[in-house]
């Protein structure tokens, strides 16, 4: 696209950054649009999980005790994993933002990659749990079976001890159930419904968050951030801080329906 | 009403007619007025202030406040006004009278089926006496549809899992449209039907004429035996389950703790979803007839079931409406936002 | 004078030829133009629908198409004039064009994003498209469950998909705006020197960006429930089908306002120009298009008073109802104001503008007989409600879509159009209109409910003047493509600023440069200040 006009008028200083896009300013003013517009798609990010978090909500009242039950088939301890992997991984993020911030190459590729990583355990072990699932036959759809009572699903993946102290806590927390076997079935696939939904959507934005997070550690690789232009970096780490969170509220909404007890 | 032969206004035949037309020509006159003040004043600007020469420009008058004021609290008014009217209308049209005379319809791709408590069942036809509150009790066996009936002015969809209702009072006898108004599926267009309103002696006549099966209730009571809830709910209160005598319109306290006013919507859950709610001091053995029991079937038990508390005097739906009837199968009953 | 007026050299039309040029390019005006192509194409499908609508209806007997070719009609009218043309209409198309301009930037905040958006409308559009001709979806564009999630047997999932997908592109057109508005304004082009049109925009790309993530998610969840058997709204699988219209409604209500707030600010730039007047009560105009799109996001249920909703929450979702009209309102009066000692001439797009006066009115009027409880019990899911809304949807947004086409067609293209076949056209879309969907508020009154394939005998005469009304709307709707090409070779040179209208749009060449100004403006006067316009063209001669 010929610029021939542009340019030519009273901002044209000696030396633009060569980030700076065409329609721009300054890099001041670029940053700002990216900032702004980032957060304007993470308003629209928390209206999408928004209306799976008003069906959950609906649900949770309805078939409370359901709920309960099909949480406690989920194991505390890969979700407990994955929560410390997830913040973790944020920590490592926002590190990589400083270190871009402040041009430092090599450190700002080692963060990044070292996040990839925490995000690529996260869906390691988001695998091993939908695995055990499957073999449950806890999937929704026509082979779903809740069979009542069953030990703590994971726990066979689980260190021992901590299998143990769950079976215990499950015991403990064994309660006189109002819901009997057919109508479990059908309610706790609700549940089951909305964390598959819920979960897996998460997954899908990890998977893209890897995968921008992939282009921006070539670019920095390849030496593309300085102290001017590093918004890459910070848009992806706001996008990827956001996930976090979304798990954050998924974690209890999810795991701890009512392990109070 | 008729122009040239044509309808353009739909009969009155039922007394909410009448409190509906009148807030419709009070909300038609209103939004006339206004949209001809304002169509006048555009017209005659248009006029008035056309452009003669080139370069002309308009006067620089760059707003005002009280005018901006004046209209906006006056439509304000205007419109708490139609609020607070329909309001009105929309309470009463959502309040039954005790004494209403009770009718079960069923909507099912494609055709209405009406019960009456005498026994009479009607496909797409319901014949109902004129001056007598009626009630209808509405549910679905699929999905959603809308009872409507465009000559009493009310409407009410058709849910599955629940029950919902309506009711109106006819007045003037002669044979009305009974439309479906929620899409539901190919022949949408085809789910209509005919209520014929009939003066009362002629209603108590065509009574005389059908109902082979005998009453509503009856046809439950057969429905009772076969399916064996009588070797459990026995009148005595001895029996595994517990009796079903004089329990409609009562509370009943429940194995959980909580207590449970005993409804249309709390038999039918208890029915298809026999382990939702236990009463106190029972066991839960008994199974659930979900699937087994079809919902004209379902108001013959719950018929049934009523007719065995002849004291009671509201068996219905909560008057929040379908609000609070039970989502099905729902563990606890959830008030809808 | 206007014998000299030649094309300028240069524009951004000719600024690179071929395909690729087009395909690849970051100019919100190309963009703007491959919209227009893009809606026009849908529009016209979407309009082949109502016409087999409006001839099946034209007996009462069935027996122009089956029931079920009837109902993939008013499903593919629905979703493709809801979808792809009315919302993508105005912002898309005449936003993405002038919004750059009219507040002195060279592009929008992100050119990229802009033209990704294009491409996801045409993906979402070409799923959508083909789930219609293989075999199409009868659900009604509002995809009720449990039917759509169980009852359907047709291409419910690729429709919704194609939904899904052109939502994204919605999406990103309302953040691209939002953040131009914010951040690319010019030295001087403070809030409130922006034009009207920009503040609807404003207004319009809060909706897109709040609303549609959650019709996103609700078809996510219907998708899953249809296509994996998971349980969510069926009510077999302990769902409810209600959940569904909450969550349908929450993004559909406020989608409404995507589609007519901006026609809104096409009025009011429409009203001040060919008045030439600065509009009257400029902040209350402004900030009732925020009200609207605000109040629009809490009445979503009034679309469910019949749908087993508590009567305490119908009454209040009937008052919350009742504050989207005063805003409107509000709108109203101000124009009707802003015309009083102005200097007032009828070219074409103040005859849509007056057009639309009319239309929006009765539209807005009748919403109030709907938000009124008692009446709605009445008046739901029958022809009064289809009448009311294409009032607002038709009578309302294509009018102030037609009327900014035409308005801006000169500075799009350089050229003018036929004055007088113009003319012709607003006045048949006008008439013809009002000749559809009259009747259908009587024959709604009489009790006719929306979606019948088949209707009772005394209501025919009602839909036939319908249905001979919309051929007189067909034919106001083709006229323009043929006068509008026809001028793109031999219309008159338009020059700059063939209207006297005093936006910043108009002070760049027609058609622009690829970044819009020679030289980037500093804005040092109110909007609308037509002293300074006709202080301009004096000096110029």
């Amino acid at each position: 696209m010929s610029n021939a006009v542009a340019h030519a008028d009273e901002h044209a200083h000696a030396a633009h950054h060569p980030a700076l896009q065409h329609h721009f300013d300054t890099m001041a003013q670029q940053k700002e649009a990216a900032v702004v517009g980032m957060w304007v798609f993470l308003l629209t990010e928390i209206l999408f999980f928004g209306g799976l978090f008003a069906a959950y909500m609906v649900y949770r009242i309805w078939y409370f005790d359901a709920f309960a039950e099909a949480s406690r088939s989920l194991s505390l301890f890969w979700g407990g994993l994955n929560t410390a992997v997830l913040i973790g991984s944020s920590l490592t993020m926002a590190m990589a933002v400083r270190c871009a911030q402040t041009n430092k190459r090599t450190a700002t590729v080692n963060w990044l990659v070292l996040t990839m990583v925490l995000g690529t355990v996260f869906l390691g072990v988001k695998v091993i749990e939908y695995a055990d699932k499957f073999e449950h036959h806890h999937v929704p759809g026509y082979n779903f079976q809740w069979a009542a009572h069953e030990a703590p699903a994971a726990g066979e993946h689980a260190p021992a001890a901590l299998a143990a102290s769950e079976g215990a806590a499950a015991a403990e927390g064994h309660r006189e159930l109002s819901l009997n076997a057919d109508q479990l079935q059908l309610t706790t696939q609700i549940y089951f419904s909305l964390y598959f939904t819920m979960t897996g959507l998460h997954a899908l934005h990890m998977i893209i968050g890897i995968g921008i997070m992939l282009v921006i550690t070539w670019m920095a690789y390849k030496g593309r951030f300085d102290e001017e232009y590093y918004t890459p970096v910070e848009m992806a780490g706001l996008y990827w801080h956001f996930v976090d969170i979304v798990w954050i509220f998924l974690f209890p909404l999810l795991y701890l329906v009512e392990r109070h007890v | 009403m008729k122009i040239f032969g044509i309808p353009v206004f739909p009969e009155q035949a039922s007394t909410f007619a009448k409190d509906v037309d009148a807030l419709y020509f009070f909300i038609f006159a209103t939004s006339a007025f206004f949209a001809v003040v304002v169509a006048i004043a555009v017209i005659y600007f248009g006029i008035r202030y056309h452009k003669t020469h080139d370069g002309e420009i308009g006067a620089r008058i760059e707003g005002s406040l009280p005018l901006e004021l004046l209209w906006s609290v006056i439509p304000t008014i205007i419109a708490m006004v139609m609020f607070g009217w329909g309001a009105t209308v929309f309470y009463h049209l959502r309040r039954p009278p005790a004494e209403a005379m009770h009718v079960y319809a069923v909507g099912k791709q494609w055709m209405w089926k009406f019960q009456h408590l005498e026994g009479q069942r009607e496909i797409n036809e319901l014949h109902i006496p004129a001056g007598r509150p009626i009630k209808i009790t509405i549910s679905s066996e699929d999905v959603l549809h809308s009872l409507y009936f465009p000559a009493f002015r009310t409407k009410m969809d058709a849910i599955p899992g629940r029950y919902t209702e309506l009711w109106f009072e006819a007045q003037t006898p002669g044979e009305y449209h009974i439309f479906c108004a929620e899409y539901c599926g190919t022949n949408h267009a085809g789910m209509i039907g005919t209520v014929t309103v009939l003066e009362p002696a002629q209603y108590q006549a065509w009574l005389q004429g059908g109902g082979l099966e005998g009453t509503l209730a009856e046809r439950g009571a057969k429905l009772f035996n076969d399916l064996a809830c009588s070797t459990c709910h026995l009148d005595t209160g001895q029996g595994r389950g517990p009796s079903l005598k004089d329990i409609v319109g009562k509370t009943v306290d429940l194995q959980d703790g909580s207590s449970v006013m005993v409804d249309e919507a709390y038999l039918r859950e208890s029915i298809l979803n026999s382990q939702a709610k236990i009463v106190k001091g029972f066991q839960p053995l008994m199974p659930t007839f979900q699937g087994l029991v079809s919902e004209e079937n379902l108001v013959a038990l719950i018929e049934h079931v009523k007719s065995m508390s002849p004291n009671a005097t509201t068996a219905t739906v909560p008057a929040t409406g379908a609000a609070a009837a039970t989502p099905n199968p729902a563990a606890a009953a959830a008030e809808k936002k | 004078m206007l014998d000299k007026l030649k094309i300028p050299e240069r524009h951004y039309l000719n600024n690179g030829h071929g395909l690729a040029s087009w395909l690849l390019t970051k100019d919100h005006k190309r963009i703007a133009i491959m919209y227009l192509i893009s809606i026009s194409v849908m529009f016209f499908l979407g309009g082949l629908f109502a016409v087999g609508i409006r001839l099946e209806l034209a007996t009462p007997a069935g027996d122009f198409v089956s029931a079920d070719a009837y109902n993939k009609f008013f499903t593919a009218h629905g979703v493709i004039m809801v979808f792809f043309f009315l919302i993508p209409s105005i912002p898309a198309v005449l936003g993405n064009f002038l919004i750059p301009p009219m507040i002195g930037a060279k592009d929008l905040a992100f050119p990229r994003i802009n033209l990704l958006s294009l491409y996801i409308y045409w993906i979402g559009g070409i799923f959508t498209l083909y789930a219609m001709l293989s075999g199409g979806v009868d659900t009604g564009w509002t995809f009720y469950t449990p039917y759509s999630a169980t009852g359907s047997n047709s291409n419910v999932v690729p429709v919704a998909l194609g939904v899904f997908i052109a939502g994204f592109s919605s999406i990103l057109t309302g953040l691209n705006f939002i953040v131009t508005i914010h951040r690319m304004r010019a030295p001087g082009m403070t809030w409130f020197r922006l034009p009207l049109f920009v503040w609807a925009h404003y207004a319009t790309s809060l909706v897109q960006v709040l609303g549609t993530p959650v019709i996103a998610i609700t078809i996510v969840m219907l998708g899953v429930e249809r296509g994996l058997g998971f349980g969510i709204f069926d009510p077999a699988r302990g769902g409810d089908p209600v959940l569904f219209q909450h969550l349908f409604w929450f993004y559909s209500h406020p989608a409404v306002y995507i589609m007519i707030l901006p026609a809104l600010g096409v009025q009011s730039e429409l009203i001040s120009t060919f008045s030439r007047k600065t509009i009257f009560g400029y902040s209350f105009v402004a900030f009732s298009s925020l009200a609207i799109a605000v109040f629009g996001f809490i009445v979503w249920a009034h679309h469910m008073f019949v749908a087993g909703i508590s009567t305490y929450a119908a009454m209040v979702f009937s008052f919350l109802s009742f504050s989207v009209a005063i805003p409107s309102a509000v709108k109203v009066f101000n124009w009707t104001a802003t015309l009083y000692k102005g200097a007032i001439s009828f070219e074409t797009p103040m005859l849509y503008a007056y057009g639309f006066m009319g239309l929006f009115a009765i539209g807005g009027l009748t919403g109030l007989f709907l938000a009124t409880l008692g009446m709605d019990i009445h008046l739901h899911d029958t022809y009064f409600v289809v009448a009311h809304f294409h009032y607002i949807m038709v009578g309302g947004a294509i009018m102030g879509y037609m009327g900014g086409l035409h308005f801006w067609w000169p500075k799009i293209t350089g050229r003018m159009y036929s004055e007088f076949f113009s003319r012709i056209a607003a006045i048949l879309v006008f008439v013809g209109f009002n000749l559809t969907f009259l009747p259908q508020f009587v024959v709604g009154y009489l009790g006719m409910p929306r979606r019948y394939h088949s209707y009772p005998d005394e209501m025919q005469v009602l839909n036939v003047m319908s249905s001979a009304g919309a051929s007189v709307l067909g034919l106001g709707y083709f006229l323009p493509v043929l006068y509008l090409l026809w001028s793109l070779k031999n219309g008159e040179v338009a020059g700059a600023n063939p209207w006297g209208a005093s936006g910043l749009e108009w002070q760049t060449q027609s058609p622009p440069l690829t970044e819009n100004f020679i030289e980037a403006p500093v804005v040092d006067h109110e909007p609308y200040e037509y002293e300074h316009v006709v202080a301009k063209e004096k000096h110029l001669v």
